[in-house]
């Protein structure tokens, strides 16, 4: 057992330090600002070599252990960088399910930044019940025909492809009848809408209404109606704050409150402050983990609910801190509150937990 | 960078869970059963794990024993003994297991006629070169509110054996940090695992409880917030050893206010998760609470003590 870096993990800390003393300061790190530079942001972290360091070589990864990602975590925050992008999900996501045409055809582009991904999964009327969403998808010819509405669909705007979740199949149980798609957004038969935020945001959340839209029949992920096994893979994923590198952004804005005090810290703070130390030192264990080849099933969901507890720690510390006149803080606290809703709510989270790892009945 | 606990410690992890698991008390009648008692002070000398430090094992080892016998509520000494054990170490000297001594008090004294400790405070300890450490006898026992573990006056003068440096002396209070949580885990993960199995078999409105929600979500919280002490613990508990006392030490606080927390809440959601049964004496959740808060009050650390200066 180590805590410490070998000689390659340090040597790949020094190299990402130094060119984080070269590009950290120029991309803005929350709100509309981060957004619009966030492809950007993207791509040259990709570039550095610092990116997408464990998936295979031949869509752009390095083929590095996954605690490489700590290093990276933790230098962004110590810089003021922004996050880790958060799209290991998808590529987990296309990687397992989808074809290997697929794969090459997208996943380099997803990895290296130079595509932009939405996920159009959540529904009006299928939130957390995702398996009663009603988009459709058509067969007609070779492509199929889609309709429908997708809702608190992150950074829709800005996304090149969408991986949509359309129900297939009417007449069959309603799990069994969804697949997955990779739906080109630049076309007539999608409409974006901006939805604003409760902290004002309003790049990050958009809705997606599909009115004939258009997708080859050769970009199903999977076969037919195998749509819900890649959404449990891709959510499962989306859970996990090895994934997300959310690590970074709590480190940073603790830091940042410290940095603001006048006088002594709030007992928020302080809280904010062991919260954040805990999942720094949770991702390094669950990141060791991955070395045994462990697969992340529902354990992600314990990771998700800490994960959640440490961001709403870390807003009520905002707050505490001067929310109530300082937009900024304000803005941290407020968008903290989708933290146990996105991805999966907390109750949705506690439910897998019960029933899957305690083994409590249904 | 690999924070996998290695094959040895998953070993020792799974002997010392056995051991208490057969030894430990299965109820709170069990608590006065002097024969198991007996059985299970044999047990646990022989395995010689008191003098872990001595034999040159990690704080991640130690810590692990420990979890794993404040699990099973293990009740004769052995977080005093290994702490004691930890300072016959750093003398370089070996003997017979003691109690630790703090202060006036014999902690973990159980059947033990001598207490081993710090001479001085740690407001003494600051800017000396070096520190004393003595011996004690121990005398009667005092008021505490740990059914399993027992603390005792300290009688006669303290005799000094030897001094070791501040530094390490700094050493040792990160390794006491990262022992008392470790005790603090266990009793946690002792009390969580009766509460889950009370679940799945009280039924109530023809249903068992841990098929409700209420229930399940507390139940949910509960073991995320176990495996959230197992990573800072785990940091704190390799700290000990590989970095500098300062920063074992500022470690072994974060872990000890994390999981002091989390376990309170875990603690009081199983009573709860009991429901009647869970206020009455012969329930063991309050025994693992008593455990808990006892650890938590030998060397307690407050949440004003964290310095904000992340790592």
């Amino acid at each position: 057992m180590d805590f410490r870096d070998s000689p390659e993990e340090a040597a790949f800390r020094t190299r990402l330090q130094d060119w984080l003393g070269e590009n950290a300061k120029k991309f803005p790190t929350s709100g509309d600002e981060y957004w619009a530079k966030a492809a950007e942001w993207h791509q040259a972290l990709h570039a550095g070599g610092f990116f997408g360091t464990s998936w295979p070589k031949a869509y752009g990864g390095q083929e590095l252990p996954p605690v490489y990602d700590v290093i990276v975590d933790e230098e962004l925050a110590r810089a003021g960088a922004p996050a880790r992008p958060s799209l290991g999900y998808l590529v987990i996501g296309l990687g397992r399910h989808g074809s290997e045409e697929l794969r090459q055809r997208f996943l380099p582009g997803m990895i290296n930044g130079t595509e932009r991904w939405c996920q159009g999964f959540s529904e009006p009327g299928a939130g957390s019940d995702l398996a009663s969403l009603t988009t459709t998808a058509t067969l007609e010819g070779d492509h199929y025909v889609l309709n429908g509405h997708k809702i608190w669909t992150s950074y829709s705007d800005d996304a090149d492809w969408c991986l949509v979740l359309a129900r297939t199949n009417p007449d069959v149980p309603r799990h069994k009848g969804i697949s997955g798609f990779i739906v080109n957004m630049h076309q007539p038969g999608i409409e974006q809408r901006p939805l604003p935020m409760i902290s004002g945001v309003t790049k990050e959340f958009g809705q997606v209404l599909f009115d004939g839209a258009t997708v080859p029949a050769d970009q199903m992920v999977g076969a037919p109606g195998e749509g819900w096994k890649l959404a449990m893979t891709v959510v499962s994923h989306e859970r996990e704050p090895s994934t997300l590198g959310f690590t970074a952004r709590y480190g940073k804005t603790v830091r940042n409150l410290v940095a603001r005090l006048d006088g002594d810290p709030s007992e928020s703070l302080r809280w904010a402050s062991v919260q954040t130390e805990m999942l720094r030192l949770h991702v390094r264990r669950r990141l060791s983990e991955q070395l045994d080849g462990l697969s992340h099933g529902p354990d992600g969901s314990l990771d998700k609910l800490l994960m959640t507890w440490v961001e709403q720690s870390v807003g009520h510390a905002s707050l505490d801190a001067g929310g109530t006149r300082d937009p900024e803080l304000l803005g941290t606290y407020l968008y903290s509150r989708s933290q146990s809703v996105m991805g999966g709510t907390s109750q949705i989270q506690k439910n897998i937990i019960a029933t899957r790892i305690i083994g409590l009945e249904a | 960078m690999d924070v996998r606990l290695t094959t040895e410690q998953r070993e020792l992890r799974t002997a010392a869970a056995r051991l208490a698991d057969d030894l430990g008390p299965g109820s709170v009648l069990d608590l006065d059963d002097t024969e198991r008692v007996e059985r299970l002070e044999k047990a646990v000398a022989a395995t010689g794990w008191r003098s872990l430090r001595t034999d040159g094992a990690s704080g991640v080892e130690v810590a692990l024993v420990v979890e794993e016998f404040a699990r099973g509520l293990v009740d004769v000494p052995f977080l005093g003994p290994v702490l004691a054990d930890d300072l016959r170490a750093k003398l370089g000297v070996e003997g017979e297991p003691t109690a630790l001594a703090v202060g006036e008090e014999a902690v973990d004294a159980r059947g033990l006629g001598t207490a081993l400790g710090v001479l001085g405070t740690s407001a003494g300890i600051a800017g000396a070169g070096t520190v004393g450490i003595g011996t004690v006898g121990v005398g009667e026992p005092v008021f505490g509110i740990d059914l399993t573990r027992t603390s005792a006056a300290v009688t006669g003068a303290f005799e000094p054996v030897g001094e070791i440096p501040a530094e390490e002396v700094q050493r040792w209070e990160a390794l006491a940090l990262v022992v008392t949580t470790a005790d603090i885990l266990g009793a946690a993960r002792g009390t969580y695992a009766l509460a889950c199995d009370y679940a799945k078999v009280r039924s109530q409105y023809g249903k068992t409880i841990g098929s409700f929600q209420a229930i399940a979500h507390l139940l949910a919280e509960s073991l995320a917030l176990i495996e959230g002490s197992v990573s800072i613990l785990r940091y704190a508990a390799w700290a000990v050893d590989e970095q500098e006392p300062a920063e074992a030490l500022r470690a072994g606080r974060f872990a000890k206010v994390y999981t002091e927390r989390a376990a309170r809440t875990i603690c009081e959601t199983s009573i709860q998760v009991h429901g009647g049964i869970g206020n009455t004496w012969e329930c063991l959740a309050h025994v693992f609470l008593r455990r808990v808060l006892t650890s938590g009050a030998l060397l307690p650390v407050s949440l004003e003590e964290i310095s904000l200066g992340l790592s």
